[in-house]
């Protein structure tokens, strides 16, 4: 059985009809990523999951359990974490303390076992612990930003636009880190505008255009697709 | 030494003003809302534990304890009625319907207690030796009088301070009630219940607000329905002083705020003081218009 799958959902922002009656899955321990251009619907899918806005119907089905009326701050306890589009760190508290915040569903005496973790993942943040998250460069908010989700120990973790407003040097350090997190056993939801790096890292990608899904594959065959070439790899 | 006593006694007021003070930056700092009855709450900590002091000839502490616990449930039964459905309705709408519930309280503590005024008992005192009532110290032979409801008041102030402090930069919840004030839905993510920590704040501001209330009308002891509402508007403006959202800002902008208004009131004119309180706060938020310990947030892109 997967870990999530998503079954027909609609979703809705007052009138417009944002996500229109989609469905995948992802299965433990896989990289899938939903691509697609601005505006496809793929935030609001990522939202939808973390329960920050609801479907209007379908359902979503996370490790055997419906996720239908859990609020969203009961989720992320149930092993789901999210990196919000544009990295949204606390910037008025330090590193260590949006880490923390991270823990928050967390049992006290776990969290300095996570935190070492973390910063052995990230030896940067560990020499900034102390500093303001909103004196952080966009890259080491970034590193922030998934620390933190690693903070609750997730058996899914999906990144929204990791890469948007990296430099690209930034970029490919931040795939890596996605890669490494892939190898040591995370499974990964990866919403990207960044098509050719995500399809290349990624085990299956969906694509979506304009709230549906219009094809789906492996990694390869979509960085292979004449379409997906047109269309989002720049010929 | 009166210039020395007119800076006590303004940092005494000011000690008041700061307390309220931190029920309105703490509300706003995390529901982004001025919540306009919170003077209201103060005359009702007054009345209850008038009525327990008196009607009901119970201790003094356990009267306070009493008027925390009535305006704890009071701030958290405000907030889940009046504007917990409005979470996401234009701020003009939750203005208004602050302001409504502030009228609301007036006129509920007329109907129940009456427009007459109540005599606020002194706590602060104690028999000396010859069976004469001591209120204060005196000190310099006799030329400056500090009375006892002045140093509780400013040490009540200073531990509330000190501890609230430690609560938000150390305390588990306070860390999550800075992340609410920050960034709702992300605090979610984090598996913060933000409804949980809004109802907290409330409880903080509303238990502190019934403390204040007691030791304004120990300093002044007028009490009518109306009593909190003009105090409530000058800690208001003291929060905005010092920067709305910030507490060591509540704490400044109270105290500066007090003693301007007490030197006002003793050195120019008794009917100006407020209008000088006021004319300051333009000048500071012409030069600073986030406060004098405002801070604006630094965000990348």
């Amino acid at each position: 059985m997967a870990l999530l799958e998503v079954n027909y959902i609609n979703v809705y922002y007052g009138a417009i009809h944002a996500i229109k009656g989609i469905s995948f899955y992802v299965n433990e321990g896989e990289i899938v990523t939903l691509i697609g251009a601005n505006g496809a619907g793929k935030s609001t899918t990522l939202k939808t999951i973390s329960g920050i806005m609801h479907p209007a119907t379908g359902n979503i089905v996370f490790d055997g359990k419906d996720l239908h009326g859990v609020p969203a701050h009961k989720i992320v306890s149930m092993g789901l974490a999210q990196v919000p589009e544009g990295r949204r760190v606390f910037l008025n508290m330090t590193v260590e303390e949006n880490l923390e915040m991270g823990a928050y569903t967390q049992p006290n005496g776990t969290i300095s076992s996570s935190l070492e973790d973390v910063y052995e993942r990230f030896p940067r943040l560990k020499e900034r612990r102390r500093q303001i998250a909103g004196t952080l460069s966009g890259g080491e908010q970034q590193m922030l930003a998934m620390g933190r989700a690693l903070m609750s120990r997730p058996k899914l973790m999906m990144l929204d636009e990791p890469s948007m407003g990296l430099a690209p040097i930034l970029v490919q350090q931040i795939f890596d880190i996605i890669k490494e997190l892939h190898a040591s056993g995370s499974t990964i939801l990866l919403v990207e505008q960044n098509a050719q790096k995500a399809l290349s890292i990624a085990d299956r990608g969906y694509v979506l255009e304009t709230g549906n899904i219009v094809t789906t594959g492996t990694g390869q065959e979509l960085l292979n697709s004449d379409s997906i070439k047109k269309a989002y790899l720049g010929g | 030494m009166s210039l020395l006593d007119s800076i006590i006694n303004g940092i005494s007021l000011g000690s008041i003003y700061a307390i309220i003070a931190l029920g309105y930056t703490m509300v706003y700092g995390i529901a982004k809302m001025l919540n306009f009855a919170h003077g209201d709450v103060i005359m009702v900590g007054a009345y209850v534990c008038f009525f327990a002091a008196t009607r009901f000839g119970l201790n003094p502490l356990v009267s306070v304890l009493i008027a925390m616990v009535v305006c704890t449930l009071l701030g958290i039964t405000i907030e889940k009625l009046a504007y917990a459905p409005l979470r996401s309705a234009p701020s003009l709408a939750v203005l208004i319907t602050a302001i409504g519930v502030s009228y609301f309280l007036q006129n509920l503590a007329l109907l129940l207690w009456s427009p007459n005024p109540k005599v606020f008992p002194n706590f602060f005192k104690k028999i000396a030796d010859d069976g004469s009532e001591l209120t204060g110290i005196n000190l310099f032979g006799g030329s400056l009088r500090i009375s006892y409801v002045t140093l509780v008041t400013i040490l009540v102030c200073v531990v509330i301070m000190v501890a609230l402090t430690v609560f938000i930069n150390n305390g588990k919840l306070g860390k999550a009630m800075r992340a609410c004030s920050e960034d709702k839905d992300t605090a979610r993510l984090m598996g913060i219940n933000v409804n949980t920590t809004i109802s907290v704040t409330f409880a903080i501001g509303s238990g502190l607000a019934a403390i204040a209330g007691v030791l304004l009308c120990s300093a002044y002891p007028t009490l009518v329905p109306t009593t909190g509402s003009m105090p409530g508007i000058k800690a208001f403006t003291a929060a905005v002083f010092g920067g709305i959202g910030s507490v060591p800002g509540a704490l400044l902008g109270g105290l500066t705020l007090g003693v301007i208004e007490i030197l006002a009131k003793a050195y120019i004119s008794t009917q100006l003081s407020d209008a000088v309180v006021f004319a300051v706060l333009i000048i500071v938020l012409l030069v600073k218009p986030s406060g004098l310990l405002g801070r604006k947030i630094n965000e990348k892109v």
